[in-house]
């Protein structure tokens, strides 16, 4: 109900939304759980397990009740807190966990069976009969999971992430974080203030008192003016820090768009709906407040029991109030502030409880001293409370209770690097340890520092020490603004004795019966407790229940509340939506997308596109007429077999090594020798991990005297130029080198075939001289004035050669080599022919160097250079690396009318079952070799080299085939190499 | 995490590849043993350790480092080139 | 205490009153057959399966901190047996045989849930590697289908296959893989080994490994010392340090690997489901939290804790795969540590000193591996011969080379996996 005249808000604009479907009226500005309390709606929700009715209980993001469905469709947004989501027009909420409606919700049936769904009741039932398990109770559970739903359709809405970075960030924009911005703004400091709310204020907002003897609202109006006017000072609103990581670095969450109509924040729009900031701060100063504690007493979870403080904020801020006939339940004097605020607005206050027998008396209200609530009445709303005192027990009508159990310090952000807190007796509370977080200093509520004042002189110090640190200290006095100082008293009171359920963990119906079972059990530990029961692990991770709930553990196991110890506090501090944090990366965003020279001209004719890691490359040029890859493949196979065929492999590392020591570190990192290279000649070269295997293979040329450009496969680009790195700078810093990667610096052509010197005479500007392009040569070439590379190196076994030029020229020069290759009866090729082409050749790729080969397996022990130290060299010799039972590269083909063979199959000696036991090999690769008429495969068999002639069989399970096989030398045509050297 | 590279100045840790232990390389003569050590077992203690980090995505320099395995506090960071690391290479 | 139907009901309607403990927190005897230091997954199912395969019950399991808390309290969760290697292969789908018993023989409902595991590939690379895989997990006898992208779809209709930047070619599904609640493995073993007598003992941190004439005769506890014919290793994270304390150099190095939670949404995705391209695997508990994780953060520690490059790696993930949880908010997120061998799978061995035993090693995998490592190690500790299946953990394959499991084929040497 709103009081006329009362809140900050008065005579903002009225805001239309709807509520399971009612239209209601709000004010701009107000959370959707303010708007819903000034229409007196007050069952909002349903708790986890039982399903009982559930009402708002703060007026925070630690909200464990009034979590709502937003919207429909694919930016359906479910859990949302009432208490922080703020109205906008048309703003839709709807309540979650229920069915049919929040006010008759079939599944509170569990209430009823609450006896038997205490505290570890899964890991003691659902196991009879064994089969049920997984045919009807998982089942039944899982329906049951869950409080609100995704839409299961892919979100629309836009998010962004950032960067930041800061001399000083402020965390939290009560007195506290205000003052120490002001303190650090004012010297100069490059400060960043985070607010979590809508508005600058903290606590300030929700309470009527003075500051430097004005009302607190207009001093901090006046010092947010102030921090506005500071170019050094940032502020931003409606952003939470999320977690603390090492180094000063800071997630933070920023939620840009939620409080605008939903058009606002979508993809497309001018703003995302959140924005997951990264920020690296020099110091910290968190003024994160505290937050109120519930009292754990019979049936304290029904709507309109709230905590006392939010009830302060909602009459103060807001104007309104949650009940017509307020109680108040407390152990400490801060709780009275609410009765004394409700009396002056004119509500009516029907008791204050409080269970301490020295409680202050009041002018304005009566208190029962050490009185307790015991229960209370009223199903969907609280219609009256049971006090226990003195006088026996009385009930009393009231629809609003405003608890308070006393206040825990917001200190989560200084437990994420695994710090613990320390227990202060005289606030029943914990208090961050010193240091727990280097460069953050606590300050304020979060530090167990109450009061107005306490909070003003602890940011300002915090920022004068700050500033020192910076250098930018001498600091003239900080002039401090008067304001309360009243001393925080409390005693202890956690739970209500008696019967009954007394709710610790609201959402997840965790009650004091069962931390209580828990205990009985022997979980007695803290970490126990909690996983045993859930306590703390609902959506507010304990926020508001964690402190009593150990309390209770503490007294049922004799233990003091230090001695039974916290549990940990983890990122993120509010709930992070998973499309925040990855911004970015939905659809084609998540990782970089590398584009070849030929990109265009493949896209033009329709080549078919494959990923290769980042890359997209072709993977075959269809022509009209064709029906299925295969009719390309094969076409483009004999075109080069026949006459030309070009194909991009810019993809290919490429790494210029240049200085007097480069023939030195290739010696090192290739298993064979290149300081005997001559020059304007390429070499085959293997390298291995220093764990002995097969880690790359590639060519690499000689250009010059100290001059040469290593080629590695395309997976292995980055990997190998780190490795290059490691040896010349930590392994040999004395050599006198340097490495660049220049893959992305040329576009590389194959031209492979028989016409393809012909085809290559017609292009450059000098024809090829025949006795000095033998194969493996390389040299300087120029086409139409440009200068470029060429190498006479095969991967097909044609007479081939690859053709650099710098990447700018690469569309033009693949159009110009497509035109004349199609003029010789060839044409373009792409990875599926290339595949087939090798396979043919036995050359072999990342599908048989898969990370457990040897150079032995390979059938390249010979490459191994007896005369030199090289990397892996040692390891490699290891007695299972050089086994003769190991797996070693054959070539396998088919035995009669076999029609398939199939990579990933494994091998069998066609008598043996199939079993694992009995497994002989596998296979890597396999292709149709038209020039063959069938298929062909590469694969690892047993002792496979002294095995070629043998039958083996090829079992796929995966693609139902089972082929005989026999092993053959891994080349299937022109072993000689006669036509490559031709 | 931030990582002050002697070069580059702080930068975050996802400019920066890892790979372990900052061990001297055997000589290519040494026994087995030797090398099986170098390659395999490590101290890995709970504490101060060396390692070594590649600035992969920044200056592209070999950094050895000393960190607190427990905290995380970087206590040094040198140029790898600067050290001994290939005494036995 | 047996728990049955009955003993439910009638607790129900008596308050709950009667349960009792489910273990004991004994003080620790002066002697034991056998110590087993650490009281996580694999410590806790050694001392069962000891007691109740070998009979050898004179065992103390000695805790540094409360029982389960290490790495079988902070995983991800999943089950499986869909490895490929000799070694592995065999053990991983000995160990899902016990799970699939897990329940009826500990009395303990683990909750293990066979929803099913979906491995996705992107590629034809993938795809000849997911194959391969598959047909040596029928080889070996387990479950194993490989899957189209329209069958795939079927399953999973809420992943990305509109617009993927590495769209899905197909997966490779095992059904008898999937999730079991991950306390109650190490709750369940605990109260196993203590109904047949092992002693329980938390708080109780192991300073010391007394050797002598190079035999193991008892360790030195936070407790004091504690005689024993046999000492065995089952503190993963710590592997090291407590073989330190042996005067022992392990093949390991630790690691932080981080995994997340979100708040509970309605049942959206009922398997395993795991992503090639980025690392992702996840799954929906039981309460409707989304568990996921992805690579180690890559840098040695022993921090439980990570830092926001692998989060948000770990979140671009999802997105591009899932982009229907978008709007799920991340509760929770935590680190374990890894003990991370240079080819990535485990040790179960005896140590180069007698009466000493070794179970570490076990990269991102050990959860999975509880029951059968328990098994295992128990069939070593007891008889001083490797139990078949755990036959290829051998701490020498590093040195000789024999034998290792580099499934990933990304190398056998450290931080490459």
């Amino acid at each position: 109900m709103r009081i006329a005249g009362k809140g900050q808000g008065a005579g903002a604009k009225p805001v239309n939304f709807t509520f399971n479907g009612r239209h209601l009226m709000g004010r701009a500005g107000e959370t959707l759980a303010a708007a819903l309390l000034a229409n007196d709606i007050h069952l909002v929700a349903r708790s986890f397990k039982y399903h009982r009715p559930r009402g708002i209980l703060t007026a925070g993001s630690e909200e464990p009740n009034a979590l709502v469905t937003l919207g429909a469709g694919p930016v359906q947004d479910p859990n949302q807190r009432a208490t922080t989501q703020e109205l906008y027009e048309g703003l839709e909420a709807r309540s979650q966990n229920c069915w049919p409606s929040v006010e008759h919700d079939v599944m509170a049936v569990n209430n009823l069976a609450a006896p038997f769904l205490g505290a570890g009741f899964y890991y003691k039932t659902f196991m009879w009969p064994a089969a049920f398990w997984e045919k009807l109770y998982e089942p039944m559970i899982r329906r049951a999971a869950g409080l609100g739903a995704l839409s299961g359709l892919a979100d629309t809405d836009r998010y962004e992430k950032a960067y930041g970075f800061c001399d000083l960030l402020v965390v939290g924009a009560g007195p506290a974080g205000v003052m120490a911005a002001l303190t650090a703004g004012r010297a100069g400091a490059d400060v960043l203030l985070l607010e979590e709310d809508i508005r600058l204020g903290g606590r300030l907002l929700a309470e009527e008192e003075e500051i430097d003897g004005k009302p607190a609202q207009i001093w901090l109006q006046e010092a947010e003016v102030e921090l506005q006017q500071l170019d050094n000072v940032r502020i931003m609103r409606r952003t939470a820090v999320t977690g603390v990581y090492d180094h000063g670095t800071y997630g933070a969450l920023e939620r840009v768009g939620h409080h605008l109509p939903r058009q606002h924040s979508l993809k497309g729009s001018q703003r995302p709906r959140e924005c997951f900031w990264r920020i690296v701060a020099k110091h910290c100063i968190l003024a994160a407040g505290a937050i109120e504690r519930p009292v754990a007493f019979r049936n304290n979870d029904r709507p309109g029991i709230m905590m006392a403080g939010a009830v302060r904020a909602y009459l103060n801020r807001w104007g309104v109030t949650p009940g017509e006939r307020v109680t108040l339940f407390a152990n400490n004097d801060d709780a009275h502030r609410t009765a004394r605020d409700l009396v002056a607005a004119g509500v009516h206050l029907a008791a204050v409880i409080d269970s301490r027998h020295d409680a202050p008396d009041s002018d304005l209200y009566p208190v029962m001293k050490g009185a307790q609530v015991c229960n209370t009445s009223g199903s969907k709303r609280l219609e009256s409370i049971t006090v226990r005192s003195v006088r026996g027990e009385e009930r009393i009508q009231s629809d609003c209770l405003a608890m308070s159990g006393g206040w825990n310090p917001s200190l989560h952000l200084t437990c994420h690097l695994n710090a613990r807190p320390s227990w202060r007796r005289e606030l029943l509370a914990f208090v961050p340890q010193t240091g727990a977080v280097p460069g953050m200093r606590a300050v304020g509520a979060c530090n167990g520092s109450f009061s107005t004042h306490a909070a003003l002189s602890e940011g300002a110090a915090a920022a004068v020490a700050v500033l020192a640190e910076l250098g930018l200290g001498a600091i003239a006095a900080v002039h401090l603004p008067e304001a309360e100082d009243q001393p925080y008293r409390i005693a202890p009171l956690w739970a209500v004795p008696g019967k009954g359920r007394a709710w610790l963990d609201f959402q997840n119906d965790v009650t004091v019966k069962d931390v209580t079972q828990a205990a009985d059990e022997n979980f007695r530990s803290v970490e126990h407790m909690k996983r045993y029961t859930t306590q703390g692990m609902a959506t507010d991770q304990g926020k508001n229940s964690n402190v009593a709930a150990l309390a209770v553990l503490a007294d049922v196991t004799g233990r003091s509340i230090p001695e039974t110890g916290t549990t940990t506090f983890r990122p993120p501090f509010v709930p992070v939506a998973i499309g925040a944090m990855g911004a970015g990366a939905a659809d084609q965003g998540f990782k970089p997308q590398r584009f070849v020279p030929s990109h265009v001209v493949a896209e033009e004719r329709g080549a078919s596109q494959v990923e290769v890691g980042l890359w997209y490359r072709a993977a075959y040029f269809p022509k009209p007429g064709e029906t299925n890859w295969r009719q390309a493949c094969d076409r483009e196979i004999m075109s080069v077999r026949q006459s030309v065929g070009v194909c991009d492999v810019s993809t290919l590392g490429k790494i210029d090594i240049q200085g007097p020591d480069a023939a030195k570190l290739l010696d090192f990192v290739y298993t064979n020798t290149f300081s005997t290279l001559r020059q304007g000649r390429v070499r085959y070269g293997l390298m291995l991990r220093e764990d002995g295997f097969v880690m790359d293979d590639g060519t690499c040329a000689r250009l010059g005297d100290t001059h040469y450009v290593m080629t590695t496969t395309t997976a292995a680009a980055g990997e190998v130029m780190a490795h290059l790195e490691f040896i010349t700078q930590v392994l040999h810093p004395e050599w006198d080198l340097r490495l660049t990667s220049v893959t992305e610096h040329w576009a590389q052509f194959a031209i492979a075939g028989p016409k393809s010197r012909a085809l290559l005479n017609d292009l450059l500007d000098q024809p090829l001289t025949p006795g000095d392009w033998p194969f493996m040569a390389c040299g300087a070439v120029t086409l139409g004035g440009i200068k470029g590379r060429l190498f006479r190196i095969s991967f097909s076994g044609e007479e081939a050669y690859e053709l650099a030029l710098p990447a700018c020229y690469g569309d033009s020069l693949f159009r110009t080599l497509l035109e004349r290759a199609e003029a010789l009866g060839g044409g373009a090729y792409g990875m599926e022919a290339l595949n087939v082409l090798r396979i043919e050749k036995g050359f072999v790729t990342h599908a048989e160097i898969n990370g457990t080969v040897t150079a032995q397996d390979l059938g390249m022990q010979g490459m191994m250079s007896q005369k030199k130290d090289f990397i892996g060299k040692a390891m490699a010799q290891r007695p299972g690396l050089m086994a003769p039972d190991r797996m070693q590269l054959v070539g396998l083909k088919p035995i009669g009318a076999v029609q398939e063979l199939s990579a990933g199959a494994h091998l069998f000696d066609p008598e043996a079952p199939v079993e694992r036991i009995q497994d002989q090999g596998y296979v890597t690769s396999v292709g149709f070799s038209p020039l063959l008429g069938h298929m062909i495969a590469l694969g690892f068999l047993k002792q496979g080299a002294a095995r070629i002639g043998d039958e083996i069989r090829l079992v796929d399970h995966m693609r139902g085939i089972d082929a005989l096989c026999q092993v053959v030398e891994p080349v299937f045509f022109d072993p000689e190499g006669e036509r490559m050297r031709g | 995490m931030r990582i002050h590279c002697p070069l580059c100045g702080a930068r975050d840790r996802r400019e920066f590849s890892y790979k372990g232990a900052a061990l001297v390389r055997p000589l290519a003569a040494a026994e087995p043993e030797a090398w099986h050590a170098y390659v395999n077992l490590r101290e890995n203690p709970a504490g101060p350790l060396a390692e070594l980090w590649y600035h992969e995505m920044g200056c592209g320099s070999w950094l050895q480092v000393t960190r607190d395995t427990v905290n995380h506090s970087v206590l040094e960071v040198v140029l790898a080139r600067d050290t001994a690391l290939g005494a036995g290479a | 205490m047996r728990f049955s139907g009955w003993r439910v009901l009638k607790e129900g309607l008596t308050g709950n009153r009667g349960w009792g403990p489910q273990w004991r927190d004994p003080e620790p005897k002066r002697e034991y057959d056998v110590v087993i230091i650490g009281g996580g997954g694999h410590g806790l199912a050694t001392a069962y399966y000891l007691a109740a395969e070998h009979g050898i019950t004179n065992i103390a399991v000695l805790e540094k901190g409360y029982l389960g808390g290490g790495n079988v309290g902070r995983n991800t969760t999943i089950v499986r047996a869909n490895y490929y290697l000799p070694g592995n292969s065999e053990f991983y789908s000995h160990s899902l045989r016990l799970w699939e018993g897990l329940e009826q023989e500990l009395n303990y409902n683990a909750m293990m849930s066979q929803r099913g595991m979906i491995n996705l590939f992107h590629n034809d690379g993938q795809r000849d590697a997911i194959v391969r895989r598959g047909n040596a997990i029928i080889n070996q006898g387990d479950d194993a289908e490989l899957l189209d992208r329209d069958a795939v779809r079927r399953l999973v209709p809420y992943l990305n296959f509109d617009n993927n930047r590495f769209p899905i070619m197909g997966g490779l599904l095992q059904r008898r893989a999937g999730t079991a609640r991950h306390d109650a493995v190490a709750w369940g073993f605990a109260r196993g080994a203590d109904m047949r007598g092992v002693d329980l003992i938390q708080n109780c941190e192991v300073t010391g490994i007394d050797v002598e004439g190079g035999r193991v005769t008892g360790v030195q506890t936070a407790r004091g010392p504690i005689r024993a014919k046999k000492v065995a290793l089952a503190a993963a994270g710590r592997s090291s340090q407590v073989a330190a304390l042996a005067g022992l150099t392990l093949p390991i190095e630790s690691h932080v690997l981080q995994a997340f939670v979100t708040e509970g949404i309605k049942p959206l995705v009922d398997h395993v489901v795991t992503f090639a391209e980025g690392h992702l695997y996840i799954s929906q508990s039981d309460k409707g939290g989304l568990v996921f994780g992805s690579y180690l953060d890559f840098y040695s520690s022993y921090a439980a804790r990570g830092n926001l490059p692998m989060v948000e790696h770990t979140m671009e993930t999802c997105l591009a795969m899932v982009p229907a949880i978008s709007k799920a908010r991340l509760l929770r997120s935590w680190g374990g540590i890894m003990d991370m061998t240079p080819d990535g799978s485990p040790i179960i061995d005896h140590s180069p000193i007698a009466g000493l035993y070794l179970n570490c090693g076990w990269c991102y995998g050990g959860f999975k591996a509880t029951p059968g490592s328990g098994n295992a190690y128990a069939h070593l500790i007891a008889t001083d011969r490797p139990h078949g299946p755990a036959a290829k953990f051998r701490l020498d394959r590093f040195s000789t080379g024999h034998g290792l499991m580099d499934e990933e084929g990304t190398g056998a040497q450290h931080n490459l996996h």
